[in-house]
């Protein structure tokens, strides 16, 4: 399976043909770059306290005052929105991190043992495999309790089988050309071989599944805060944000789960974008 | 179906019996990896006498040796005893069983929206030309970034305050009640899946279509619907299948998400509360149902491919 396969199906012929000053995928960077400023300044760029309750009356329309309106506690939602985003952000990138590293060393030893090494840590791969992303983190929540700390290490775990898989492929691919022989005839060490030669072949697909594998993250952390299980009220995690003002929707104010979701849906786009772009330049289309 | 298919099948079925195996000691072991002694959080607020601590222990089985623990867990799965919930005090098969039937029909109801939409939108954006396959690719591309909870708040929003066509809360009672009351949680599950499906449809079928025998079948003027359902849709199954599957299978532990939103009282909603309440009993009953779920239709998934394409079962030469 390609990488491409894995970002959902082939790599659009659009995708494809784009350049690197395609205006889509410069869009996406810049929103990318956005968001990735809101995470880190975000409460340094909050007007308003994002937990003070009653900064402005409860649900109020977007105005001068309330950028994004107040929420059900009259709070300030673009305050709360730029806090929040810390959370939703990063706590992906520590999955996708850990992910990687793991699975990564995982594939990469795989492919240069072989034989039983290959066998064992194949069928631990399957097994982990075997287990949805969402059911490790919340079988890990009943066991740790709530908050984000459990399911970023579940989702660390669910997601090496891709990752390891993927390093597997390309690191066995690398290793049966003839100048890794070649090299090993004229004694080079095996440590060596493998860090200047092996992992540098193998680092394009990793990035273009780290990318891919961010919105992946992003998504299934923002559905366990959704579900109540991961950031904990009062934080303005965005999947929190979203789930707390569902009781709104109904009275006709849409503000306090729109526009997280808004930003959620906006985050995954850009990523997604990027993630076709990064997994053409992985496959060689245009590097 | 020969010989050397049925082998792979066999072999497919010993890894398979072997992972759920194995994936039911990593469950199993949750409960011992869990920080706390279980004797207390079986308590509950109250705090327990020697006496209750021996009486809870004999009936969660603590007292005896982690293997022991096991066998009786899992012999118990097979016999129908779930064990007993830590916050109920009641069987786990009794919370389960009258919430299956719900969460199955919200799963079933969602493939088919998948597969009328997702393969029939597949199949357009390959075979109806170039404007069509623009609207689709970009569709899609929103689609794939919709995920169930952005769906379900926005359709509760429409449905619920704007438009009033659907009910946005419970289950309903009686088959085409229930139905009604989950069309919204079965699109907000839908969506993400269908653009995804749609894609993969696309790839597969654009794959095929430039193929050799393709073209010479088009050539000897064989009529194309013939030569799509025959020879094009045919071998481009195996590939929408083998990336659909795992899909697809997700859907059942996905299906939590659209629960909650719509507050219906599925498997979903009660693994969901489980986990808040740190009822590992419960949680562990329904993850082992939900990943054997996932790995049986995973194989079914590949059986399939096998009958439909048997060349997929050869060992490859570079994989």
């Amino acid at each position: 399976m390609s990488v491409a396969q894995l970002a959902g199906g082939r790599v659009p012929r659009l995708a494809r043909r784009a350049s690197a000053r395609d205006p889509l995928v410069i869009a996406a960077a810049l929103v990318m770059l956005l968001i990735a400023v809101i995470a880190v300044f975000g409460p340094l760029m909050a007007p308003y306290d994002p937990n003070q309750l009653y900064v402005g009356p409860v649900l109020s329309p977007p105005s001068l005052e309330h950028y994004m309106g107040t929420d059900d506690l009259g709070r300030d939602i673009y305050s709360r929105v730029l806090v929040g985003a810390a959370p939703s952000v990063i706590a992906p990138v520590f999955v996708v991190i850990l992910s990687t590293a793991l699975g990564a060393a995982i594939g990469i030893s795989s492919a240069w043992f072989g034989g039983v090494v290959d066998g064992i840590s194949s069928r631990v791969i399957e097994v982990i495999f075997a287990i949805p992303g969402l059911v490790l983190a919340v079988l890990a929540v009943s066991m740790f309790g709530k908050g984000l700390i459990a399911p970023i290490a579940a989702l660390s775990i669910a997601y090496i089988p891709i990752v390891s898989r993927l390093v597997r492929t390309a690191a066995r691919a690398e290793l049966g050309k003839p100048y890794i022989a070649a090299l090993r005839i004229q004694g080079v060490s095996s440590l060596a071989i493998c860090f200047r030669h092996l992992v540098p072949a193998v680092l394009p697909p990793i990035l273009a599944q780290s990318t891919v594998g961010f919105g992946y993250a992003m998504l299934d952390l923002a559905a366990i805060s959704f579900l109540g299980l991961g950031a904990q009220p009062p934080s303005s995690d965005w999947g929190v944000m979203i789930s707390a003002g569902q009781p709104a929707l109904l009275t006709g104010a849409p503000e306090q789960s729109m526009f997280p979701a808004a930003l959620v849906v906006v985050t995954v786009l850009a990523v997604n974008i990027l993630g076709a772009r990064v997994t053409t330049w992985a496959e060689g289309g245009d590097r | 179906m020969n010989t050397r298919v049925l082998r792979q099948l066999l072999g497919k079925l010993g890894g398979l019996l072997l992972t759920l195996f194995l994936a039911s000691v990593l469950i199993f072991s949750a409960m011992l990896l869990t920080p706390g002694d279980p004797v207390f959080t079986i308590a509950g607020s109250v705090r327990p006498t020697p006496e209750m601590i021996a009486a809870i222990q004999e009936q969660y089985h603590l007292d005896q040796p982690v293997w022991v623990q096991y066998l009786s867990w899992i012999g118990g799965v097979f016999s129908g005893d779930l064990g007993t919930s830590f916050v109920y005090k009641t069987p786990v098969a009794e919370l389960i069983a009258p919430r299956i039937g719900i969460t199955a029909l919200l799963v079933l109801y969602t493939l088919v929206l998948i597969v009328v939409f997702g393969l029939g939108s597949g199949i357009l954006a390959a075979t109806r030309g170039r404007a069509v396959d623009r609207t689709v690719l970009v569709t899609t591309s929103f689609g794939m970034a919709l995920p169930t909870f952005v769906v379900a708040i926005l359709l509760i929003w429409i449905f619920g305050r704007v438009l009033g066509w659907f009910p946005v809360y419970g289950a309903g009672s009686g088959l085409l009640d229930n139905l009604y009351h989950l069309t919204l949680p079965a699109i907000s599950l839908a969506v993400l899946y269908i653009a995804y499906i749609s894609r993969i449809t696309r790839g597969a079928i654009v794959g095929q279509q430039h193929a050799e025998h393709v073209e010479t079948a088009l050539v000897r003027g064989i009529p194309r619907s013939r030569i799509f359902r025959r020879h094009v849709f045919l071998n481009a199954s195996p590939q929408i299948l083998s990336v659909s599957g795992a899909t697809v299978a997700g859907l059942f532990a996905v299906s939590a998400i659209a629960e909650q939103a719509f507050g219906i009282g599925g498997l979903g909603s009660l693994l969901t509360e489980a986990a808040a309440r740190k009822d590992v009993p419960v949680v562990q009953v329904i993850s082992l149902l939900l990943v054997t779920v996932f790995v049986v239709l995973n194989a079914v998934v590949d059986v399939v491919i096998a009958v439909i394409d048997p060349d997929s079962t050869k060992p490859r030469s570079l994989a």
